[in-house]
């Protein structure tokens, strides 16, 4: 619940007796406060930074570090405040978050250590508000790429026992590794060029004999210039095949980017060769022989930048996307204008619409070559006008392509920069030991590169934890004793149900319970209190996790769910129509654990009896008591008896 | 001829098109003032500004049964949620449905509101706050049941009729939302009212007064026992 909200739930609760006359039932009882206290100030001294603040205040999150009864650990008798040797200037933003229930991202902090502090709270960062979270988001994603690159840069390493086909696959991928590598890999971009000069000189014209047309060379060296296409080609196939036996999944290697353009470069002379001399299919010849320029794309194996150039465009898709549809737009208006206005003036060339669209992609782009050019006046006017819109319209995506290039190359740069600097580090590293001569430096400094290891080794789970509410972090934080604040708010969510004598239900549930309305089922009831507390349980759950979206703490549906379990019932009858089908499969820990998952609910719409069950059941308060209750026959003792 | 005209008349379009761009361009220089209307945003901030401060510390102890440690920790919650001191209705409703995610706690929050709005401008403030919750919270059975009378009769007439009664079942009901079980079918509420007016009207002329209500309640031993409920909620 937001923090503010929490300070209203007395209130929300007072406002309950609104209820009381109308309900017909009667209401379950109130979370008892164990030890209430008065609200008193702690002293939290954070690196010798003292901050002060109500206990309610930190009571609000009680799923954290500071709202739960873990940071008794940190309570100093004789100061008789908690301290905690953290950054004091990191932790002024998540006692902020304790106040006013928004979490803030200072700029000026490293986003890894403000990450080991929030995770040091226990405070999950999806919180962050929507100030901040874009901030965040950008450059924890920046580090995250920083950190991927180096990972890259330590699979260098040779591992052993590598099979054949492996070490071909990483010869191709990484010419640096080896010798043979960087040979083929410089043979085959000499003939990638040797290839492309070969078609572009084919097309010049060579000298000739004087009673005869210019011929171009490729056409008087025919044999000359087949022998070099034959032999590029022939590089080229026994590239592409070795290549595709030494890739690790054939499949996807043929779908990707790189080997296309190797098919699409070695095809057209297949294809020449099959079909030799036929006149009516030389026109198609021709246009393949324009294929034959993809060879060039052949470099971008050779050349970062250009790599770099095609990831740029198509992470800018977007805004390419919408460069062209503008310019489209504009296009069309400023043709029909210009067609219109220059209808009127003779030997115009404005003849048609799609004719005029020349004259305005030139003029938009400023090329301006003049082969049309308004006559009127209104077409003066109108084509002064598009060509000052053309210049808004192009200039305005093209920074944010721009921006995205730069940082991509700045990311490269810093990766090669990085690789210098390691050599740079290790060196001085044995520079030092070599100096004090003792073991100790040397321990001393790989205990630092494990340490550092172990740290990122503890991130990772704990990040785990955000994708999956399910693991063990979460466990043991549920088997601790539970807010409050979450048992009263439930009892009012309780007090409510009584009050309409219907139950809250999860979407699932009901949609479920209306589908499989036909069948009547009459469960046998286990010990009331274990199946009723499932259920609800689940019940219940499944209600704050659908709708925990409009409260900020992302935590608390992972939370909210042992008091359920906890929920006190109504001392006396229980009716037959709160009663479920306790679902087979599930157990009180998974309901526990797995929020997000939809439990195989399988209560059924029964058609309701009127049969009362009255059973006493002893109410029960303590949390620890009801988590003690085997999760057994939770899912025992359940008799579905089909429909008669 | 009539190219000519369109010729001319796209003339003329060109040339009033250059016009305002040259107005709009001197406008946006500031050599021209081309004023507008509509200068509304100014007034928003009047409202924002309103600022509340409560009453003493010692005359609301006077008129509420708070301790002066109650009042203050009342105070911070409060003065948290609305720093200018008042809750407007739409505050209040949102603060409300947050306590009830899965249904529409609006009108019911309508009602609540005007129930704790002592005297009708619209806006709580933390008197009146905390005067509704000393009843609520510290009266006696009888303050209470009056305050709850004074909920349910929406125009404060003194009688509850069944439209007002409909409509205040009908706000519960819809605080449930769509997902129950069983299902609310839309007669629940009326059928709930008839219930109650069964158990409450005496004299079965329609309305329920305030003496039929509270009588019935004290007779009931489920209300008088939940009406202890919340004791110990400060």
């Amino acid at each position: 619940m937001a923090a503010g909200v929490a300070a209203w739930l007395p209130f929300a609760r007072a406002a309950a007796i609104g209820w009381m006359p109308v309900a017909n039932l009667p209401m379950p009882v109130a979370p008892a406060e164990k030890n209430k206290r008065q609200d008193e100030l702690i002293i939290l001294n954070v690196s010798g930074r003292r901050f002060q603040t109500w206990r309610n205040t930190l009571d609000r999150y009680p799923d954290t570090l500071l709202g739960s009864s873990e940071k008794e650990f940190f309570y100093n008798e004789e100061t008789k405040e908690y301290f905690f040797d953290r950054d004091p200037d990191v932790f002024r933003s998540v006692l902020n978050f304790y106040r006013t229930g928004k979490l803030h991202y200072p700029r000026y902090e490293c986003i890894s250590s403000y990450d080991e502090e929030l995770a040091f709270f226990g405070i999950v960062p999806e919180i962050i508000g929507d100030c901040c979270y874009e901030e965040y988001k950008d450059r924890k994603r920046e580090n995250a790429e920083r950190l991927m690159d180096d990972q890259e840069d330590n699979k260098d390493a040779k591992l052993p026992n590598m099979t054949f086909r492996e070490t071909m696959w990483r010869a191709f991928e990484n010419p640096h590794t080896s010798t043979m590598a960087l040979v083929f890999y410089y043979v085959t971009g000499f003939f990638i060029a040797v290839s492309v000069i070969t078609n572009v000189v084919e097309t010049v014209p060579c000298g000739s004999a004087p009673n005869q047309k210019e011929v171009p060379c490729g056409e008087r060296y025919t044999v000359a210039f087949f022998c070099m296409d034959t032999a590029c080609v022939m590089i080229f196939t026994v590239e592409y095949l070795m290549r595709l036996f030494a890739a690790p999944s054939r499949y996807r290697f043929m779908r990707s980017v790189m080997s296309i353009i190797d098919v699409v470069a070695i095809l057209p002379y297949y294809i020449g060769l099959v079909m030799t001399d036929n006149e009516d299919v030389s026109g198609a010849f021709v246009t393949l022989r324009v294929f034959r320029v993809f060879r060039i794309f052949k470099f971008s194996r050779h050349s970062q930048g250009l790599r770099i150039l095609g990831y740029t465009l198509k992470s800018c898709a977007s805004e390419l996307g919408f460069l062209l549809f503008s310019l489209t737009m504009a296009i069309i208006i400023f043709a029909t204008v210009m067609f219109y206005a220059e209808k009127g003036s003779s030997s115009s060339k404005f003849t048609s619409i799609p004719a005029s669209f020349w004259y305005t992609i030139v003029t938009m782009t400023t090329l301006g070559y003049g082969d049309m050019v308004p006559k009127t006046i209104a077409g003066k006017i109108f084509g002064s006008i598009c060509s000052l819109s053309g210049v808004l319209v192009i200039a305005l995506p093209v920074p944010v392509i721009v921006s995205n290039f730069s940082r991509i190359y700045h990311q490269n740069q810093r990766a090669d920069k990085r690789r210098a600097q390691k050599v740079q580090k290790a060196r001085l590293a044995r520079i030092r030991i070599s100096k004090t001569g003792s073991s100790n430096a040397f321990l001393h400094s790989k205990r630092n590169g494990l340490f550092n290891e172990a740290l990122e080794l503890t991130q990772l789970p704990y990040k785990m934890n955000l994708s999956d509410q399910g693991s063990t972090e979460d466990e043991k934080r549920l088997s601790k004793s539970t807010s409050l604040l979450e048992s009263q708010h439930h009892h009012l969510l309780h007090c409510l149900e009584k009050t309409t004598n219907h139950e809250f239900v999860d979407e699932q549930y009901y949609q479920q319970s209306y589908l499989e309305g036909g069948l009547q089922n009459y469960p046998s009831r286990s010990p009331s209190l274990s199946s009723q507390d499932g259920v609800t349980g689940t019940c219940c759950t499944r209600r704050t996790k659908k709708h925990h979206t409009p409260l900020p703490n992302a935590s608390a549906p992972a939370h909210m769910q042992p008091l359920t379990h906890t929920h006190t019932h109504p001392q006396g009858l229980q009716e037959l129509s709160t009663i479920h089908i306790q679902p087979l499969s599930t157990s009180r820990s998974s309901l526990n654990m797995r929020v997000d998952e939809p439990a195989p609910l399988n209560c059924q719409s029964s058609q309701i009896t009127t049969a009362i069950i009255s059973i006493p059941t002893p109410p029960v308060t303590t949390p620890e008591g009801d988590a003690r209750l085997p999760a057994g026959p939770a899912h025992q003792n359940v008799v579905k008896v089909s429909a008669l | 001829m009539s190219v000519r005209w369109e010729t001319e008349g796209l003339q003329t379009v060109g040339i009033v098109c250059l016009v305002i761009m040259f107005l709009k361009l001197m406008h946006l220089l500031g050599l021209i003032d081309i004023t507008e209307t509509d200068d509304s945003s100014d007034s928003d901030l009047e409202l924002s500004t309103v600022r509340h401060q409560p009453e003493g510390l010692d005359q609301l102890q006077a008129q509420t049964k708070f301790t002066r440690k109650e009042l203050q920790s009342l105070y911070r919650g409060f003065k948290n949620e609305c720093p200018s001191g008042l809750v407007d209705e739409e505050t209040f409703k949102s603060i409300y449905s947050q306590f009830f995610p899965q249904g529409d706690a609006t009108t019911y929050a309508h009602f609540l509101f005007n129930a704790f709005d002592m005297d009708r401008n619209g806006s709580i403030r933390f008197e009146d706050f905390v005067i509704g919750l000393s009843v609520l919270l510290r009266g006696s059975v009888t303050e209470k049941l009056n305050w709850a009378f004074n909920l349910y009769d929406i125009n404060k007439d003194g009688y509850i009729t069944k439209e007002e009664m409909l409509a205040i079942m009908k706000s519960i009901y819809d605080m449930m939302g769509r997902y129950t079980y069983p299902c609310v079918r839309d007669e629940a509420p009326s059928e709930h009212v008839d219930k109650f007016f069964q158990k409450m009207d005496r004299n079965r002329d329609g309305v329920v007064t305030i003496e039929e209500f509270i009588e019935t309640c004290q007779k009931d031993e489920n209300i008088m026992n939940s009406m202890q409920l919340f004791e110990n909620v400060i």
